[in-house]
This record gives C-alpha cells, sequence and structure tokens, in this order.
C-alpha cells in the first residue's frame, strides 16, 4: 500500500509526460487526477492505520548507494509525521489536480501540466516518506525541479521565465547550506540513516568540529546549515523574495507547491530532525527568531498589495514563520499541526481566488475587482471560510492552530519566545487586516471591473467547486477534530516518537494572551472594515501622507532590489566580465579565432599569386624546369658518377 | 664557313626562346600562344634532325615526324578549345582569360 501511495503518482506523472499525445488531453487529466485520488484515499487511510493504531512500517525498497561507509538504502518510513504529510500532499494534490480540469481547461499543454502536477507529488511524497538523509535531499530536490518547472509552465512569458529562474536560484543558495549540513552529518556520525544518527546526537552534544578555520558545535552548526536549506524552501525572511514571483505560475500550482506543500517541506525537515534541533539550543532560537522575523515582515508587506495572488504568497510566507516559531520554542507538533490546518485553508484561499481570476478572465489586480459577492456568491463563501480560518476565527482549524502556535511562544518563558509571541500577535492582527482587505476590495463595495469582464463572470465548474467544499469543510472543522491528536491529551500516543513532544504539559497562559489573537482578528477585521467599506478614502489619503512607508511595504522592503544591487548585477558583471573579456577575447581571440584569423591572413596573401593568366602560369613553369635542368646538370643528373 | 651542328642548335635555340617569348609577352590572342607553342615544338624538332644528321641515326628524323603528328593533333585540340572558349565566353582575349584569379 505504502509503496503504491509513492509510486502512482510517479506513473500518473510518467503516463501524460511521455504518452500524453497519444490520447486526447481529457485521457491524461482523468487518469492522473483519479491515481492521485486513489493515493489520497490511502493516505487517509493510511493516517487511520499509524496515526491512530499505531503500525509503524518499514519498507526497504532498494539499495540506493553503497560505497565506504556510505551504505544508504531507499526505504520508506512510515510513522505518524509521515503519515500525516502524506495525508495533507495528497489530499491537496488530489483536490488540485480535479480543480485543474476546470481551471486549466483554455489550456493547449494539459498534459504537460499534470504531468508536471503528479511529478511534484511524487517527489514529494519521496522527501516525507524518505528514511535517511539522502532520500530527503533526492525529494527536496524534486520538488525544486517540479516548482521549476510549474512556475515556468507558461514559458512564452518572460516574467514566468524570470521567476522561475529567481525560485530555482534563491532555493540553491538554501541547498548549499542543506548539502553542507548533510555532509557534516556524513562526517560526525558517519551514517546517513536517520535513527543512527539520533541515536548517536546525544553523544556529540558539547563537542565541536572545525568549519570555515573556527571551532563550532557540532550540532548546532549542523542544524544550522540544515536550517537555511529550510529557509530557502520555506521562503523564510532573507530567502523568502522567490516566492511571490511564483505567481507567476498558474493558480492551482501556487495551492499546491507554494501554500500547501513544498514551503512546508522546511518545516517538515526540522519536525522529522527535531531530535537533533532538540540538542542545539543556539539552532532553536535562530529557528524562532527567523521565523518570528518572517511572519511579522511578511504580513507588513501583504498589507498594501494588490495582486490577489500576492496578498495570499506573502500571507503563506507570514504563516510559514508561524510554524517556525512553535518549532523553534520546541513546540513542534504545534508547528505541524499548524502546518496541517493552513494546508487546508491556504490552498482554500488560493483556489478560492483562482476562481476569482478565472472567472474574471484573467485579471489578478484586486483594484479592478469589487462587489463580485452578488454575482459569484459561492466562490464568496468559499472565500469568507478560508479568510475566518486563516484569520482565526473562534473554533475554525486557524484559530486552533495558530492560537496554539502563539501560546507556546509565550510559554516558552525565554527572550526569544517573546520576541516570537510579540511578532506572532501582531502579524496576526495585520493577517486579520489584509485578509479583510483582500473580501472587501475583491467582494464588496462597488464594481470596478470593466462592463464586458464583469458580464461574463460566472462561478466555477463543478471540478473547482468540488475542491473549494472539501477544503472549506478541511478549514472549518479538520483544526477541531484532530486537535486533541496533535497537540492535546493523546499526543505523546499519537506521535510516538516521530517527532520530540514534550508531553501533555498544560501551558498555564494568562487569560489575556490566550484571547490575544481573537482580540488581534477582531481589531483587523474592525480595521479593515473602516477602511475599505465605511470610508474607502482614508487608505488613499494614508498612503499620500506615508508616502515612504507604503512604498516600503508595497516593495516588499526593497528586498529585491537589494539583492539585485548585492549579488544579481555584480554576478551578471562577472558574468558579462567572463563573457567578453574572458571568453571572447582572451579563449577565442587567441585560439580557434586567433588561429582562423592567421590563417586567412596568410591565404589572403597566397590569394594574390593567382593573377589567373595564362602566361604567368607557364611563366613560373618555365622557371621551374629551367631550375631542375640546371640542377641535373651541375649535380650529375642525380646519377652516381 | 661550314655549317656545323652548333648553328642548327643556336638557331633551334633562338626559335624556342622566341616560342616562350611568344606566350609570356603576347597579351593579345590565345591563338597566338598556340603559334609560339607549335614554334617551340618545331625548334625541338630541329633540334632532333639536327643531332639525327650528325649521329648518322635515323631515329631522331622518325621521331621527329612523330612528333610532327602528335603537334598537328594538339593544334587541332587547341583550336577547338579556343573556339568552344569563344563561344561561352565571347572572347579570346588572353587579358581577360583570369577564371584562376583567386
Amino acid at each position: 500500500m505504502y509503496q503504491a501511495i509513492v509510486f502512482l503518482p510517479l506513473i500518473g506523472a510518467i503516463f501524460p509526460g511521455f504518452f500524453g499525445w497519444l490520447l486526447p488531453a481529457r485521457a491524461s487529466e482523468v487518469i492522473t487526477t483519479s491515481l492521485v485520488l486513489i493515493t489520497a484515499l490511502l493516505s487517509w487511510f493510511a493516517f487511520y492505520q499509524v496515526g491512530i493504531e499505531g503500525h509503524e512500517a518499514r519498507i526497504e525498497l532498494l539499495r540506493f548507494i553503497d560505497s565506504g561507509a556510505l551504505q544508504t538504502s531507499w526505504t520508506l518510513r512510515i510513522d505518524t509525521l509521515t503519515a500525516v504529510m502524506l495525508v495533507v500532499v495528497t489530499t491537496v494534490s488530489g483536490l488540485v489536480h480535479l480543480y485543474s480540469i476546470g481551471y486549466m481547461a483554455d489550456d493547449d499543454s494539459r498534459p504537460r501540466f499534470f504531468a508536471y502536477l503528479s511529478l511534484f507529488t511524487f517527489a514529494m511524497l519521496a522527501l516525507v516518506t524518505a528514511d535517511n538523509f539522502l532520500q530527503l535531499f533526492f525529494g527536496w530536490e524534486g520538488v525544486g525541479l517540479a516548482s521549476y518547472l510549474l512556475i515556468g509552465f507558461w514559458y512564452h512569458k518572460p516574467t514566468a521565465n524570470a521567476a522561475a529562474i529567481k525560485a530555482f536560484i534563491v532555493n540553491r543558495v538554501g541547498d548549499f547550506g542543506f548539502a553542507l549540513g548533510i555532509f557534516a552529518v556524513f562526517t560526525v556520525f558517519n551514517s546517513l540513516q536517520y535513527d543512527t544518527v539520533f541515536a548517536s546526537a546525544p553523544d556529540q552534544v558539547g563537542k565541536t568540529m572545525e568549519f570555515l578555520g573556527m571551532q563550532l558545535d557540532v550540532l548546532n552548526t549542523i542544524c544550522l546549515l540544515l536550517f537555511v536549506g529550510a529557509m530557502g524552501k520555506s521562503a523564510q525572511f532573507l530567502l523568502h523574495t522567490w516566492l511571490p514571483d511564483a505567481m507567476e505560475g498558474p493558480t492551482p500550482v501556487s495551492a499546491l507547491i507554494h501554500a500547501a506543500t513544498m514551503v512546508t517541506a522546511g518545516v517538515f525537515m526540522v519536525a522529522r530532525l527535531s531530535p537533533l534541533f532538540e540538542l542545539a539550543p543556539i539552532a532553536l532560537g535562530v529557528v524562532t527568531v527567523v521565523g518570528a522575523t518572517t511572519a511579522f515582515f511578511a504580513a507588513t508587506v501583504g498589507l498594501v498589495q494588490n495582486d490577489i495572488k500576492r496578498v495570499v504568497a506573502y500571507s503563506t510566507c507570514s504563516q510559514l514563520g508561524y510554524m517556525f516559531v512553535a518549532e523553534g520554542v520546541g513546540a513542534y507538533g504545534t508547528g505541524i499541526f499548524h502546518l496541517f490546518t493552513h494546508a487546508f485553508f491556504k490552498a482554500l484561499l488560493f483556489l478560492g481566488a483562482g476562481a476569482v481570476i478565472h472567472a474574471l478572465h484573467h485579471e489578478q489586480d484586486m483594484r479592478r475587482m469589487g462587489g463580485l459577492r452578488k454575482v459569484l456568491p459561492f466562490t464568496w463563501a468559499m472565500m469568507l471560510i478560508g479568510t475566518l480560518s486563516l484569520t482565526g476565527f473562534p473554533f475554525t482549524s486557524g484559530f486552533v492552530s495558530k492560537d496554539a502556535v502563539i501560546e507556546a511562544a509565550y510559554a516558552a518563558h525565554s527572550p526569544i519566545g517573546m520576541y516570537g509571541f510579540v511578532l506572532t500577535a501582531v502579524a496576526a492582527l495585520l493577517t486579520s487586516f489584509y485578509s479583510w482587505r483582500l473580501m472587501f476590495l475583491t467582494f464588496e463595495g462597488k464594481p470596478r471591473e470593466k462592463p464586458d469582464v464583469l458580464a461574463h463572470a460566472h462561478e466555477p465548474p463543478w471540478t473547482m467547486g468540488i475542491p473549494l467544499v472539501l477544503l472549506a469543510i478541511g478549514s472549518l472543522l479538520a483544526g477541531a477534530f484532530f486537535m486533541h491528536y496533535f497537540i492535546g491529551s493523546d499526543q505523546t500516543a499519537f506521535w510516538r516518537g516521530s517527532l520530540v513532544t514534550h508531553g501533555a504539559e498544560h501551558h498555564e497562559v494568562p487569560l489575556l494572551v490566550m484571547l490575544t489573537p481573537t482580540i488581534a482578528m477582531a481589531a483587523g477585521f474592525a480595521v479593515a472594515w473602516y477602511f475599505y467599506i465605511t470610508n474607502p478614502l482614508v487608505p488613499f489619503g494614508l498612503s499620500k501622507r506615508f508616502r515612504g512607508l507604503y512604498q516600503f511595504l508595497l516593495n516588499a522592503w526593497y528586498f529585491d532590489a537589494l539583492y539585485d544591487f548585492l549579488f544579481v548585477r555584480p554576478a551578471q558583471r562577472l558574468g558579462r566580465f567572463l563573457w567578453k573579456t574572458g571568453d571572447g577575447t582572451i579563449i577565442d581571440g587567441i585560439g580557434p579565432d586567433g588561429v582562423a584569423a592567421r590563417v586567412i591572413d596568410i591565404t589572403n596573401r597566397v590569394v594574390k599569386l593567382q593573377s589567373g593568366y595564362i602566361y604567368h602560369y607557364a611563366f613560373v613553369m618555365l622557371i621551374g624546369v629551367a631550375l631542375l635542368i640546371t640542377y641535373f646538370i651541375f649535380a650529375g643528373g642525380g646519377l652516381p658518377k | 664557313m661550314t655549317i656545323g651542328l652548333s648553328h642548327y642548335l643556336t638557331v633551334a635555340a633562338i626559335l624556342f626562346t622566341l616560342g616562350i617569348f611568344g606566350i609570356f609577352l603576347n597579351r593579345k590572342n590565345v591563338i597566338v600562344i598556340l603559334m609560339s607553342i607549335e614554334l617551340m615544338l618545331l625548334a625541338v624538332n630541329l633540334n632532333l634532325v639536327a643531332f639525327s644528321a650528325f649521329h648518322g641515326d635515323l631515329v631522331g628524323q622518325v621521331f621527329a615526324i612523330i612528333v610532327l603528328t602528335v603537334a598537328a593533333a594538339e593544334a587541332a585540340i587547341g583550336l577547338a578549345i579556343v573556339v568552344t572558349y569563344f563561344r561561352n565566353r565571347g572572347t579570346i582575349d588572353v587579358a581577360e582569360i583570369d577564371l584562376l584569379k583567386g
């Protein structure tokens, strides 16, 4: 069964990818979608078996690499953490496949699209079922590849190509750290197997290793390097720049990869390696600080974005920060729980945004939306549920998990935990504001669409509707339903050591702290209501008065400009130098071009000898004959004397 | 003054040289080149006949007859080439026959 879960999507990728042209596009859609939906059903079954009943499994498929001390096998590791991720990945993937049938109906290369989607699903499943670092790295790079392909799916758009390349390169930065971390793990532990590494990790506490000429603490260094990888993949502060640009891809891709699954790979990795991180307090502190900073930073940027998908993208970035905050204070279960609920409501928001974009013929600018509630009541209801859950309306999934994150940060009772608490609480306020701003700008107020676009606006077809409904149910109920497994009284029995749990200790937190997220949500809603319903001119006035701040936020703290100045331009200059001077002038100039030029020079001179006049040739011939005869006369004809 | 072998050879050498210069210095006409070649052949023939008489060996004279035959054939082919060339290019001016020019 577990083999089927992992490899059915691969079959679903190979079939349309290589043979899609043999059959109508509909066949590719149906086959891949049904394969992934079967996988999703199997995953829920696996979740029940592993998570609730406790039947864990290790399935060795094949020896992967045997080289000296490096012994790795391809093993499926099915424990609770894997089962949770299987459910998240395959459910969202299955629903996104179904949704894409409706959303991509007008596209000519649907088989390619579905092949990429399934390829991504396979890579992600390989990542979460990994039993050693090498397998993890395989899945890690596999999802990176699929992400690149899908962001650049509309390859005729230069912006999509640029975004795909940017995503790939920024991820390379993170993966460099990640690969260094894996190398360090192998050097220190002489194994890449999780269990072996976790078992011998406590022996390494306090030991040092040499890195860049410095003596550094082994576990902190390893965990920090690995976390750099997580920062790249999960779009954390400093390596976040690719995620908003990734919205160039089709909307279902954004929902699947850049909201629900791939970007959570970093969160998953930290949880999976929690036995290591638990022994590395400095690394954990960094995780919290980076997470909290991201949560706050992305939320501030989300306040002023005008592209509906970018708002949701920055929101994703921000929510990923929440997950890292929880993990950084040791509440790994809470982080994964937020990942789990976030997958539902963020996929719902993205697919809902996709439905709006679909209805408005690929209009993404919220300034040209408005008044859609009466035109698209179903989509409005779905987006409303997603927004309620994201902002943490009481008893929705988002409320349960976000509250848990904020409380966990407070309950850490450390300066870093406090930093996380304050920033996540402020981010909750900002989240509420920008989410309601999105809702109000899109669905309320006067229609600002072009009349012909509005006239053609229509509710999504059933293939897009069903995923929305199922995700909406998840967004409302999944949190409350699974809460006691993930973070409640049953958590130790539920996780069973697949990640570090600190038992079911009851956090004694003041009532005010418990109410903080709800208050923040209400305040954000009130401000958004005031700005965009009662007094729509206020935001314009503010953006005029605080022009600098507004531009600062609109340009995402000028990170793109900064990186452009610091890295992109110098790299381009270096590249141009190597290309023009190094390759063009020196190598080509001396090598091929130089030799060819000399040959041409010489032949040009030789050519001048060829006058074309017969008498010249005859003259040369005669002189030659005369010389030969003279030679023979004086040398005696070359005969022996 | 007796006319000896050296006189014949001198005449032949003068004729040969005339033929050579006829080829080189001629800037007008391909036919003149053909005539010059004939002249050179005849100069060589004169040598053959002179040596034949000098040595009293008739083989040289037979050889001269063969050369004459070949020369006739060669002249026929040369003229044919010239005619064809004129048909194709519309000129037999030596200065304009420079297709080999690089």
